[in-house]
């Protein structure tokens, strides 16, 4: 069986984003790069199933500048078997990405593809719908509960919705998206790191994959949100109560 | 020419609230340029929430109801939708910010080749177009935008756009076709855990009440942000924190990654205010925040802070509310 776990290069989630003073990006000087949360679990769940079942080919695969190959030996070092670096440009969309996902997926064949809901820093919650249905397969979104059944057909995933969580099955192959509740990422070892310089990353161009994708999506401008005006401190309950009757008249 | 197709949000045939923030971004729209929106509600016995539909100025009420739609499922849902937008060669679909659009609408969109805007809080028309911005970065950034493409797709969140105004008139209400024999089945409904009766969700709510990491077990967040939530009227949340210890379910979680509420009251009980945690909160109207830690980062966002202990300033908030 084989497992596709996309990897997306973002700044770790400590860092504080900043603009450039004209606001046409982030200033990313001195930012430290992660691979993305929501992704980390996603590869931790296959190597978990890789685990407990043996004989699985995990390959992690990422989208971008030769940078992205920092957070794929990441990848392998905490037990991934294989990694695909996609040269391409950055700041491709959704719809862009989740197309040359479509390459990927038919070039590789997984059974299916464990990713990440969102990610950190577009937080856009789209790729993984998007690709599930360009390949006219099944997803299951959210997923922080996962349970392969059937000589691996069919995953019964618990799905977190505003609602609370949503069992559903779906038939694999399938998209299935983690969210944070699924388990937590291992830290990468020592001996991982090492074993990781011995294993395969292969590096292809878009053109390789034979798509020709454009970003819809222009981005025009970046700017902080409007800052909220510093509060008052009270000192008892009497008087925040008093202010929020009198003064913020919310109660 | 704009023709907008929202799509509408129920719970078990009870209309989220959140659509009417949809609603009110597809009625801005459609002021500026002089256009109209329809309003698509799929389900099984919805009539109750399509009528509620009807008073809000869409051009028709369409009713998608059929026993194969009883649960929103992503693969059926986006069909159907998919089917709608091109028969009534819509523009733009807008839902609200939340996970049934999350799930449902990005699947829609590559379906019918259409770029996609999540978490779109303002709009502008631009000659022919539109320019949008959105949030991103855990809020941090705000981000203006174009989409090309005669059909897009956007999530709204709804703290950003008002119901649209009440009109006289009626939309009329038409009924979607659903060959039920042509919907993909690959998903497949098993159910949903119980909710918690008696509160309102945190994301419709006017007031929310939050616990974070000082509240020390299930039972004390049930006794002090239950308890206080229930004094006002409001629903409770949690920091991620709690949920993670298992103290309080996923479904409560506010921030970055949780839901993202901006109530006209939000009272941060012992949270320290992670930024992932506020960017869940802080189009609130009014913060308020205890915290015994001073420097707590919660006070820099908070139009009130406490200093105290939790446990101690929660009882005594609620004996004088109840005075």
């Amino acid at each position: 069986m084989k497992i596709l776990v996309p990897l997306k290069r973002v700044p770790d989630p400590d860092t504080r984003i900043r603009l450039k003073p004209d606001g046409s990006s982030v200033d990313w000087d001195g930012v430290k790069f992660a691979i993305n949360p929501f992704d980390a679990i996603a590869l931790e769940e296959a190597l978990r199933i890789e685990e407990s079942q043996g004989e699985i080919d995990v390959v992690v695969v990422s989208i971008g500048g030769e940078e992205c190959t920092e957070q794929l030996r990441a990848g392998l070092a905490m037990g991934a078997d294989r990694a695909l670096l996609i040269r391409a440009e950055s700041d491709l969309d959704p719809l862009a990405i989740a197309k040359m996902f479509v390459a990927v997926y038919q070039r590789e064949k997984p059974d299916f593809v464990l990713m990440g809901k969102q990610a950190i820093d577009d937080d856009s919650n789209q790729v993984g719908q998007m690709l599930a249905a360009l390949l006219g397969i099944g997803q299951a979104t959210f997923v922080s509960k996962l349970e392969l059944s059937d000589n691996n057909t069919i995953a019964r995933c618990g799905r977190e919705t505003d609602g609370g969580i949503e069992t559903v099955t779906i038939k694999l192959p399938a998209i299935i998206t983690t969210d944070l509740r699924l388990n937590e990422p291992r830290y990468v070892s020592l001996p991982g790191i090492m074993k990781a310089r011995k294993k395969p990353l292969e590096e292809i161009t878009v053109a390789d994959l034979g798509v020709n994708v454009v970003s819809r999506t222009k981005v025009l401008g970046l700017a902080p949100p409007p800052k909220r005006k510093a509060g008052v401190r009270v000192k008892t309950v009497d008087e925040l109560v008093d202010k929020l009757k009198n003064e913020a008249k919310v109660i | 020419m704009a023709k907008i197709l929202v799509i509408a949000e129920h719970d078990d045939g009870q209309l989220k609230l959140a659509t009417l923030s949809a609603m009110g971004f597809a009625h801005k729209v459609c002021a500026d340029m002089g256009s109209s929106f329809d309003v698509l509600i799929l389900g099984e016995g919805i009539s109750a929430a399509a009528e509620s539909l009807r008073g809000y100025g869409a051009a028709s009420v369409l009713v998608a109801d059929h026993a194969a739609l009883k649960e929103p499922l992503a693969d059926k849902y986006s069909h159907v939708i998919d089917d709608v937008a091109r028969a009534r060669n819509a523009t733009m679909v807008v839902g609200a910010a939340s996970t049934f659009s999350k799930d449902i609408l990005p699947r829609t969109a590559a379906l019918l080749d259409a770029g996609m805007i999540s978490d779109v809080i303002d709009v502008r028309p631009d000659g022919n177009d539109f320019i949008f911005k959105r949030v991103m970065f855990a809020g941090n950034v705000i981000a203006t935008l174009k989409l090309d493409g005669a059909l897009k797709f956007l999530t709204v969140r709804s703290a950003a756009f008002a119901p649209p105004p009440k009109t006289a008139d009626a939309s009329p209400m038409t009924p979607v076709a659903v060959d039920a024999g042509k919907l993909p089945s690959q998903i497949e409904y098993v159910g949903r855990e119980a909710k918690v009766a008696g509160r309102p969700d945190s994301t419709e709510a006017r007031v929310v009440v939050s616990g974070g990491r000082a509240i020390k077990n299930a039972g004390d967040f049930e006794r002090l942000i239950g308890g206080l939530a229930d004094v006002l009227g409001g629903a409770v949340g949690s920091s991620r924190a709690l949920v993670d210890s298992g103290i309080t379910p996923n479904s409560l979680q506010v921030g970055q990654t949780g839901k993202i509420v901006a109530p006209g009251l939000y009272i941060a009980v012992g949270i320290s205010g992670a930024i992932q945690h506020m960017a869940g909160m802080k189009d609130t109207r009014v913060i308020v925040a205890i915290n015994k830690d001073p420097e707590a980062p919660i006070f820099e966002v908070a139009d009130y802070g406490l200093v105290g202990d939790v446990y101690q300033v929660v009882p005594e908030l609620m004996e004088r509310l109840k005075r």
